[in-house]
């Protein structure tokens, strides 16, 4: 059921989004131009946005593939690099409504920026603005792949426009927009240490995964407090614009 | 694909019930951790081999304007002119 509310809240996804939808863009052409370097025809690469919509690991799966890896181990990274989705949708779970098909498809508009922008910091999310934020993502994520994979002949080598670069440096961007606290930055590094202690030793995907452990760092009292906190204020941001609302449908019928 | 399955997981496996406060004080610094892994190896690190080059001096140019000016699209593509500057040398 469409609400005046789910609306405004789909704007503002598609209003806050707008910046990652034109950063990806850019990330998307790279990604075209890199897959075709890879070896996929300009078909298989198109597909592969259209269905992943995953940018970390579609470009694990071509770093694989590239590299002379087999499709299975390309597959296995990319799930691996994508797995960060089931605690996200783990998180996002309570705020969809719905049977258990509903709650799956919506749970497909889940992409790194539309999480972190949608996040009360409570632990709820507001739905219509991931809708909002991944559709603009989702838009521009196609056409940048289809024009990275029909015109990047014309553009020459990735490496020499600096395209690489672009993938860690948009994640960079969403990882400075998420780590606001101290706590969070803190977390940040324990996690990167981790990933690069790894490298060297643990096939692709994994220093990932095994980074993510940094996260427990949660489970201690004082990140838990922090937690409550906002949850509190929260709801009391909620108390009191449910009031100023009823205050003003009062002032309404008094006329 | 797997990507699909794994991003429905998550909704359909809790929806409705509210989360015990520690799994959502976990969850909120997964991003954090998960993002600067794939930062920090993407940029440091190539395959299986730790190495810093033009794309490392990019990503952390890049990283400093998104830090300073907010916009996304001004860290990515200062990144990508960076690097390619830096390559050209």
């Amino acid at each position: 059921m469409r609400t005046e509310s789910a609306r405004r809240a789909f704007r503002q996804g598609l209003r806050e989004g707008a910046p990652f939808a034109v950063a990806g863009f850019v990330l998307a052409v790279s990604f075209g131009v890199i897959a075709r370097e890879a070896g996929l025809s300009a078909l298989a690469t198109i597909v592969m946005s259209l269905i992943m919509f995953a940018g970390a690991a579609q470009f694990t799966a071509i770093a694989i593939i590239g590299g002379g890896g087999t499709v299975g181990a390309a597959i296995g990274a990319s799930a691996l690099m994508n797995s960060r989705f089931l605690p996200m949708g783990a998180a996002l779970g309570p705020s969809l409504p719905g049977g258990a098909l509903k709650r799956a498809a919506q749970g497909q508009a889940v992409v790194d920026a539309s999480w972190a922008l949608a996040g009360r910091g409570d632990g709820t999310f507001d739905r219509w603005l991931l809708f909002g934020a991944s559709a603009a993502q989702y838009l521009t994520w196609q056409l940048g792949t289809i024009a990275g994979a029909l015109g990047g002949d014309l553009l020459g080598d990735p490496a020499e426009l600096g395209l690489d670069a672009i993938y860690p440096a948009f994640f960079l961007g969403l990882l400075l927009a998420e780590a606001r606290t101290l706590r969070a930055a803190g977390v940040a590094l324990l996690g990167a240490g981790i990933a690069l202690a790894l490298v060297p030793f643990a096939p692709a995907g994994v220093p990932i995964l095994v980074a993510s452990l940094a996260a427990l760092v949660g489970l201690t009292r004082s990140a838990q407090t922090a937690v409550a906190e906002a949850q509190a204020r929260e709801q009391e941001r909620e108390r009191e614009h449910l009031l100023e609302r009823e205050r003003q449908e009062r002032e309404r019928a008094a006329r | 694909m797997a990507t699909a399955v794994l991003k429905a997981i998550g909704p359909i496996a809790l929806g409705g019930r509210e989360l015990p406060l520690w799994v959502t004080s976990v969850i909120v610094l997964l991003a954090p951790a998960l993002l600067a892994a794939l930062v920090f190896t993407q940029a440091f690190a190539d395959g299986k081999d730790l190495s810093v080059g033009a794309e490392t001096v990019g990503v952390v140019a890049g990283g400093l304007v998104a830090w300073r000016s907010g916009s996304i699209v001004a860290c990515v593509v200062v990144a990508a002119v960076l690097t390619a500057a830096l390559r050209a040398l």
